[in-house]
């Protein structure tokens, strides 16, 4: 037996592509299932939550301008990182949720990665259309990235529901600003590491730890945030969040009470969520 | 200054290409003999013998169905999507690996242009294959109902002229879909195929999923019509795709054709002609005109007709013709000797019946098979080279007056593959474009490939799509 001691991982933000503590200078203790504790996590801050905003704003351009077999290319590569990162991803989850069922989870957790990753060029043909007008002109509609999207990620499922909740908002072409699990952070700190040496660009997605219900008021109300994800926000305070978001009309992925079951198969409706239509008219004639 | 600018040679190596002397047929995931009578495949660029091919016989043929059979009974046709899905972004990623090697090698057995092979065969082979794989886990959001089912077995039958991605254009929808294959290469560009069924035992795809038979029509005709294949798939040239079509009746198989084409290239009297030129020179010169849907008719309105062919053949001459290993080679080596005698015979035809002639003076290596581009002005419609597929570096050239009467002249061909729109007016582009008798219109470009987007022909360019969302449905029973 060897008496070595480990060296203990500091877990941080993910913002702009670096992993900053939080400007607050909090942090809390991350426990596992039983209580133990397992390592302490930014407490992020409002400040922090826009910094966040910011740099996914500036991510914004570059991510949706790239082709879309370009996007899918990256997200392909980011689900083989996650592969080769498996046994990490296991341990967390099963030391997060309390589950024996960790490697089937993260197996999940890597094809639904794989699934959106397909879709990014195949979202055009399948919700665009040409549009037969009455009219001499061509119109056509493709469906566009809403941009920046706050996702509060889901409370339980730490990684399986982590990864379906951001890999739609990403392979359309948005950026994200993601709270992670508020309990459970661990494996979406991990993920930020693979996706930091992946081939994503920094502030495409932003990951924040910290308390929910402290965070997501900010981002509700952020005016440079297009779109808002409910999912892993406390019942409590959802209302308070639809109110803030109305105030630069914000789109709403909204889930029922209680969290999906994650393990089922997707369908397309957290695609639609985070697009626009745009149409455009053209003139037909010599 | 003296203009003394020469290019030195730029060769790639052909030591990249990893050339064996022998090259077997692949059935049931394995490399075995076939019965056939072996083919040496030349280098046309230097008429050397390459390297020898197994071929098939009729029995390879049935063992290979069988294999097909048995795999998509067994294994494929029953696997979830998702896991199909990982087998093809495997192949896409080994193509994508070993991208260098299977460029030289298709340069070396094809002809074509090592810069072509590099930057458009090799790349789009594996974006076929990625892209594809995406759709194999979300065929049911494809527009064919909730879960269309595959056909079976394929039969697939290919061309020389873009080998590895032919084969990438039959093989990625029908595994998607969840079909097995059985593939014929042609007989004198088999050797890419081969690599990419390395390739699949590399993805560990299982055994009879993908099988390749080289060898010569024969093979494809044993292939096509065998009672154990659901599907045919065929690219080629429109007259051997109208006897498979017969050979095929009351047979209850469904096809896809994607055959010839003499594709209308329409330039406008506003159309910026710098630009134009460049497209226009893409699409005919482009793979030494070795392609279905190049723009081999000219249609130029009468008022800027001198000027873009003064513009034209100057840019034309500088096309550097040769070596097909050489980054500096624009225009490669004709695919075979048949294929160049038939290049001179309809060259020939033009000048019988009265076109001008024009050729540019570039120098042609004496060894190898070559014909230096050509452009013939003054063709009037009932002319051959203006009716028939030359598929060759030969354009045609003819001009209109009216946007009327180059729609009307456009459309009487009895194909309809692909059209050219040239004109700074965006009505204009969409009115020609929906007059268009043609499966891809490309305005102010020309020959554009991407997966995402279906290609295939009206009338006698054959029926059925490859690529899109349509693309689909030749591998669904739907």
């Amino acid at each position: 037996m060897s008496d070595r001691i480990s060296v203990a991982k500091t877990y941080k933000l993910y913002i702009g592509g670096a992993f900053p503590r939080s400007e607050s200078g909090r942090s809390y203790p991350v426990n596992d299932s039983r209580g133990g504790f397992l390592a302490n996590a930014s407490q992020g801050s409002r400040k922090d939550a826009r910094d966040a905003v910011a740099a996914a704003r500036k991510a914004f351009p570059g991510w949706s301008g790239a082709t879309a077999y370009n996007r899918g290319q990256v997200l392909y590569r980011v689900a083989e990182l996650l592969e080769g990162r498996r046994e990490q991803f296991v341990a967390e989850v099963a030391a997060s949720e309390g589950t024996k069922r960790g490697e089937s989870i993260v197996d999940a957790a890597i094809d639904r990665w794989v699934w959106y990753a397909g879709w990014t060029d195949k979202v055009a043909s399948v919700f665009g259309a040409s549009n037969p007008v009455a009219g001499p002109y061509f119109s056509f509609s493709v469906p566009e990235p809403t941009g920046v999207v706050a996702v509060l990620a889901p409370q339980a499922s730490s990684l399986l529901g982590l990864v379906s909740v951001v890999a739609p908002v990403i392979a359309t072409g948005n950026t994200c600003v993601v709270v992670a699990s508020q309990d459970r952070p661990l494996p979406a700190i991990t993920l930020s590491e693979v996706l930091a040496t992946s081939d994503v660009p920094g502030g495409v997605v932003n990951v924040l730890t910290g308390r929910t219900a402290e965070i997501a008021p900010w981002l509700a109300a952020h005016a440079d945030v297009n779109a808002l994800d409910l999912t892993g926000a406390p019942e409590a305070i959802k209302a308070d969040l639809e109110r803030a978001a109305a105030g630069t009309v914000k789109r709403l992925v909204r889930s029922g009470r209680g969290e999906p079951d994650w393990a089922r198969e997707p369908d397309v409706s957290r695609l639609r969520a985070v697009l626009e239509t745009k149409t455009v008219w053209h003139p037909m004639g010599v | 200054m003296s203009s003394n600018w020469e290019y030195a040679p730029a060769p790639e190596s052909r030591d990249i290409a990893n050339l064996k002397p022998a090259y077997r047929m692949f059935v049931d995931g394995k490399f075995v003999e076939g019965s056939g009578e072996p083919l040496k495949t030349v280098n046309p660029a230097t008429e050397e013998v390459l390297a020898e091919v197994g071929t098939a016989s009729a029995a390879d043929v049935d063992n290979a169905v069988k294999a097909a059979r048995r795999a998509y009974d067994r294994i494929w046709g029953r696997m979830p999507g998702a896991e199909r899905a990982k087998y093809i972004f495997r192949i896409a990623r080994l193509i994508q690996e070993r991208a260098r090697e299977l460029a030289v090698l298709e340069s070396l057995d094809n002809g074509k242009p090592i810069r072509e092979s590099r930057d458009v065969d090799v790349p789009t082979a594996a974006a076929h294959f990625f892209y594809h794989a995406g759709w194999a886990d979300k065929l049911g959001y494809a527009g064919f109902g909730p879960d269309p089912r595959p056909l079976g077995v394929a039969g697939q039958v290919i061309p020389w002229n873009f080998p590895l991605l032919m084969a990438a254009w039959k093989i990625a929808p029908a595994l998607a879909c969840g079909n097995t294959v059985v593939l014929k290469p042609a007989e004198t560009t088999p050797l890419t195929a081969l690599v990419l069924a390395e390739i699949c035992q590399q993805a560990d795809l299982p055994p009879g999923v993908v099988n390749i038979l080289p060898g010569a029509g024969d093979v494809g005709s044993e292939l096509v019509n065998h009672a154990g294949v659901d599907k045919v798939a065929f690219t080629g040239s429109t007259e051997v795709g109208k006897l498979i079509q017969r050979s095929l009746a009351g047979s209850g198989k469904k096809m896809t054709m994607e055959l010839g084409g003499k594709a209308a290239n329409i330039v406008f009297d506003d159309a910026p002609l710098d630009q134009a030129v460049e497209g226009i020179v893409n699409g005919i010169f482009f793979n030494q005109g070795h392609v279905c849907c190049a723009g081999s008719r000219l249609l130029v309105q009468e008022s800027i007709a001198d000027e873009l062919l003064d513009k034209l053949r100057y840019r034309v001459s500088t096309l550097r013709v040769g070596d097909s290993l050489d980054k500096n080679t624009d225009v490669g080596a004709i695919n075979s000797r048949a294929q160049l005698e038939k290049i001179q015979e309809l060259a020939a035809a033009g000048d019988a019946e009265g076109a001008q002639r024009w050729t540019s003076p570039v120098p042609v290596p004496e060894k190898g098979f070559f014909f230096a581009p050509t452009v013939f002005s003054d063709v009037q419609q009932s002319m051959r080279i203006a009716r028939e597929e030359i598929f060759g570096p030969v354009l045609s050239v003819l001009t209109f007056r009216t946007p009327d009467e180059a729609v009307a002249k456009a459309n009487n061909t009895p194909y309809g593959l692909s059209a050219g729109i040239w004109t700074e007016k965006g009505s204009r582009i969409l009115w020609a474009a929906q007059r268009m008798r043609a499966g891809v219109v490309w305005a102010n470009t020309f020959n554009r490939f991407d997966p995402t987007a279906p290609f295939g022909g009206y009338q006698e360019s054959g029926f059925g799509r490859e690529g899109g969302r349509a693309g689909l449905e030749a591998y669904l029973d739907v």
